[in-house]
């Protein structure tokens, strides 16, 4: 049954088993692989896109409940790989292994779509969701601040105990 | 010079050629003791293309190949940092490559045991350093002046007397034809010169992953390509007898469906039943209908429980190996003011890299074409020829960045599944395994059981240490990382001193885990050390360097290095301030482990409740003379810790009925960001070649959250995970 939604702004249609998870309609047949696959059950945040302006965990959202929708994945973030959030994740060097951080990014462009301004329980809250196996997180809260303008309360102090 | 053609001799050579269109090629062939001849290489070709370290283009672009895996350690940027460094060339004048596997071109292409660092430090800077020199000749001879007068900046030879400067790229083609030279006489730079190395220089890969371009195994496609899941035996080693193949082949999207008949051993291919269809979700949905009669075999009878009580039996037994012994322990303890003993265990742990285990193949006309995230390339390409009898010469290797590491792409079962299913189908394929597949056939770091007396003088002083440790394994043999060193700390260090095993046998894959052997010991040693140091009354911290006082006998374990580290890590935590509040308390503990010395604080606080928040960490690491990347070797630290403290806190693989219980990240959680403290890093430089740090900063995270627990509530935590534990107080 063909299945009509929006990709990173482009109209799209696939025929696909409904209860085929975004997620690898999005990898399998789009061709789109900066959503990763981690978990499968919504437990890791790998497979964040940006569904009608939501974050979303691709892996448990059957792609028939995208029809008509909105569908923002890390290729569709910015054209030029400019938006705030990777400038700011290049710029601290956030990424270890990498594996995880396109999910990371969107969850944080999530964020700053609703809160511009967000403090460390903010980031925490919004944050929660995606886990990262190589522990960047000190650096991923560093960036979100970084891209929106504020200071992290541990860098403060980290920098004054110096 | 000539090359030699065969034999592989150690000397040290380098290979250099011209490209067409005014390019300079330099190849060298590295073993770990330097760099060893390339065979003849023959006329630049696709093969030619392999061997190439350096590559340095007209227009002065300078390519480098990575030759070792990069799991997330930052191989992939340091290498290459080493020999722009000597080559003396701006680091954005460098493009980095990822090399495929080839065994013929690279040697030592191998990621873990932290020892990319070591290995690479001397020869990868002389390589760059011998391609200066080449530059420098080519420009000297052009202005017939001598190669003495000439010096060299960011890519540019120049020629100060004369005023005259020429960039590499127009060198690139003449210093083809100069002479090598001799890769240990070729003159290295003064450290205080450095430009690249000690400079924060950021990840190669960043802009790629930051926006989602295709790099990992798991993103590989080729036209056509099949998706498959192999189904094994939830009970290690269990057998298929009955498959509903004809039911699964019926499915929507399903093309094969098929026994694979496996081995004995753990680590190679096992029975299983693989499905293969035009996707991965139509392969996952055949599965869920997927009924399989196993004959579970033996190891179905064991568990957890089991292996805790069988401890416990070993633990009542003389021990059955002596693994060191050293004066009189039970002359020593029954003279003690005072003695300790304590009983600490540790579990199972997966690795649970967050990219799940896969691998593409594709095999045709006797040819097998493998795609795969593996730490371990050369072990995969043996043990995918061993299995299928295939000629190691028919098998390529391609290399990806891996998302996650950890010790557990050391293994390659899951590239000898891939290679079995490719062979039989002789269609292109992706094998991708569920996360429950992965955490539920892992190769785990073993559960251990450690029965411990350590006796005090009246002094306060350690006099006496005995660990019975009961661990897996048979005929007197460690099964796969659940042994311990003779020589672990702190043998050496205590007079009397006697370390036994007894082995539990099992049927249970295992394996290493960044740290491996660490990474549970530590925890066990560094609290019971603690349980001495409140024995003796004596602060836990001036108990250590008490400890470490005199010299030990093993180099690997040098106490003035951890003695070092020790004492900057009390100043940088103010561990002798006074005044915590109550629930409040600090930890502290360190580990020599891969060459590296490593001491850490941490402070946590614990509410009456016995709800756990962990403040802070400091941690001190020496890693010799130089930290290559700054910013990267924070950054690497700090993730180590952040994992110790992720296993410490709810971390378990429970065994039930000869499978791992937990599948995913409900039951097996890792750190979340909300959970995740501070934590600051500091380095102390010595007079040591530099050393790695993808495993010396973890152990002593552990055994510094546990003794921290300790100072903030008063409870022992002698049994991980931390989350069995009530923690209330007051
Ligand atoms: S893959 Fe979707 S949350 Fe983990
Ligand atoms: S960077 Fe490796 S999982 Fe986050």
């Amino acid at each position: 049954m063909p299945i009509r939604f929006r990709v990173n702004g482009r109209e799209t249609t696939v025929d696909v088993q409904p209860n085929t998870p975004l997620l690898w309609v999005l990898r399998d047949v789009l061709d789109l692989k900066g959503t990763k696959f981690g978990c499968g059950i919504a437990q890791c945040g790998a497979c964040t896109v940006h569904l009608n302006g939501s974050p979303a965990r691709s892996c448990a959202t059957p792609v028939a409940s995208v029809e008509d929708g909105e569908v923002l994945t890390i290729e569709g973030l910015s054209p030029d790989g400019t938006h705030p959030l990777q400038e700011a994740w290049k710029e601290l060097d956030v990424p270890q292994c990498g594996y995880c951080q396109a999910g990371q990014i969107m969850s944080a462009a999530a964020l700053l779509q609703e809160n511009p301004r967000p403090t460390d329980a903010d980031i925490d809250a919004a944050m929660a969701g995606n886990l990262c196996r190589c522990g960047t997180y000190l650096r991923i809260r560093r960036a979100i601040h970084q891209a929106s303008g504020t200071t992290a309360a541990d860098v403060e102090d980290v920098e004054e105990a110096r | 010079m000539t090359p030699p053609t065969s034999g592989m001799t150690r000397r040290h050579f380098l290979r250099v050629s011209a490209i067409t269109g005014g390019g300079l090629l330099i190849a060298a062939h590295l073993d770990t003791s330097g760099l060893v001849a390339l065979s003849d290489p023959g006329p630049l070709g696709s093969t030619a293309e392999l061997n190439v370290f350096i590559r340095i283009g007209p227009d002065g672009s300078v390519t480098i190949q990575a030759k070792n895996p990069e799991i997330g350690q930052g191989v992939k940027t340091m290498l290459p940092m080493l020999i722009a460094e000597e080559l003396d060339v701006n680091w954005e004048q460098v493009t980095v490559e990822q090399a495929s596997f080839d065994p013929a071109a690279f040697q030592g292409q191998f990621a873990g045991g932290s020892n990319a660092t070591p290995q690479n430090w001397l020869p990868m800077r002389q390589v760059g350093a011998a391609g200066r020199a080449m530059l420098v000749a080519a420009a000297a001879r052009s202005w017939g002046v001598s190669a003495e007068t000439c010096r060299t900046e960011a890519g540019v030879v120049h020629h100060d007397p004369s005023d005259r400067a020429l960039p590499y790229g127009d060198l690139a083609g003449q210093a083809a034809s100069m002479p090598a030279p001799e890769l240990d006489e070729v003159p290295l730079k003064d450290p205080a010169d450095f430009r690249i190395i000690g400079t924060t220089v950021k990840g190669v890969d960043n802009h790629a992953i930051v926006t989602g371009l295709p790099q990992y195994g798991i993103d590989f496609t080729l036209p056509g390509m099949l998706y498959a899941h192999f189904q094994k035996c939830p009970v290690f080693g269990g057998r298929v007898v009955d498959a509903n193949l004809d039911e699964i082949r019926a499915m929507p999207g399903v093309r094969y469906a098929f026994v694979v008949e496996g081995g004995e051993a753990l680590n190679g291919l096992l029975d299983g039943v693989a499905i293969v269809a035009e996707s991965w979700w139509q392969a996952r949905t055949a599965r869920n209908a997927l009924q399989v009669t196993w004959d579970e075999g033996d190891t179905a009878s064991q568990s957890s429980d089991g292996f805790r009580e069988a401890s416990r039996e070993l633990f009542g037994q003389p021990a059955e190996r002596e693994l060191r012994g050293d004066g009189d322990v039970e002359g020593a303890l029954a003279s003690a003011a005072a003695v300790v003993e304590a009983d600490y265990e540790y579990p199972f742990l997966a690795h649970a890299p967050l990219e799940p285990q896969n691998c593409t193949a594709h095999f045709r006309n006797g040819h097998l074409e493998i795609w795969a995230p593996t730490q371990t390339p050369q072990n995969g390409a043996n043990l995918v020829a061993s299995t299928l009898e295939l000629d190691p010469d028919d098998i390529t290797i391609h290399l990806f960045r891996v998302g996650g590491g950890f010790g557990r792409r050391l293994s390659n079962d899951y590239m000898v599944e891939a290679a079995r299913i490719a062979v039989e189908i002789e269609e292109p394929v992706k094998l991708l395994w569920t996360r429950e597949d992965d955490m539920r056939h892992d190769f785990y770091r073993p559960a251990g059981f450690h029965r411990m007396r350590g006796g005090v003088d009246s002094e306060g002083r350690l006099t006496s240490w005995h660990n019975h440790f009961v661990s897996f394994g048979s005929d007197g043999r460690f099964a796969s990382s659940a042994g311990v060193s003779p020589n672990e700390f702190p043998a050496g260090f205590v007079p009397n001193f006697r370390l036994e095993s007894s082995l539990i046998p099992f049927g249970i894959p295992t394996g290493a885990l960044r740290a491996p052997g660490s990474n549970g010991l530590a925890f066990v040693y560094q609290c019971f050390v603690d349980e001495l140091a409140e024995t003796a009354g004596a602060d836990p911290l001036q108990f250590r360097l008490d400890m470490l006082a005199h010299e030990g006998e093993d180099p690997g374990q040098d106490p003035v290095r951890a003695r070092r580290v020790l004492e900057r890590v009390a100043e940088v935590s103010g561990w002798h301030d006074q005044g915590l509040p109550a629930g409040t308390g600090k930890g502290v503990a360190f580990h020599f482990s891969h060459r590296g010395y490593f001491a850490e604080v941490v402070q946590v606080t614990v509410s009456r409740a016995g709800d756990l928040r962990i403040d802070r960490v400091w941690a001190v690491g020496d890693v010799g003379s130089q930290i290559i990347n700054p910013g990267f070797a924070e950054h690497q630290s700090q993730g180590g810790v952040l994992e110790g403290l992720s296993q410490a806190l709810a971390q378990e693989i429970t065994i039930q009925e000869g499978r791992a219980v937990q599948g995913n990240f409900h039951n097996f959680p890792l750190l979340r960001i909300q959970e995740a403290p501070p934590v600051e890093v500091h380095f102390v430089t010595t007079d040591h070649p530099p050393t790695g740090l993808g495993e010396p900063p973890l152990p002593p995270a552990i055994p510094a959250l546990c003794n921290a627990i300790h100072a903030a509530t008063g409870h022992r935590i002698r049994s991980l995970p931390i989350s069995k534990h009530d923690l209330s107080w007051g």
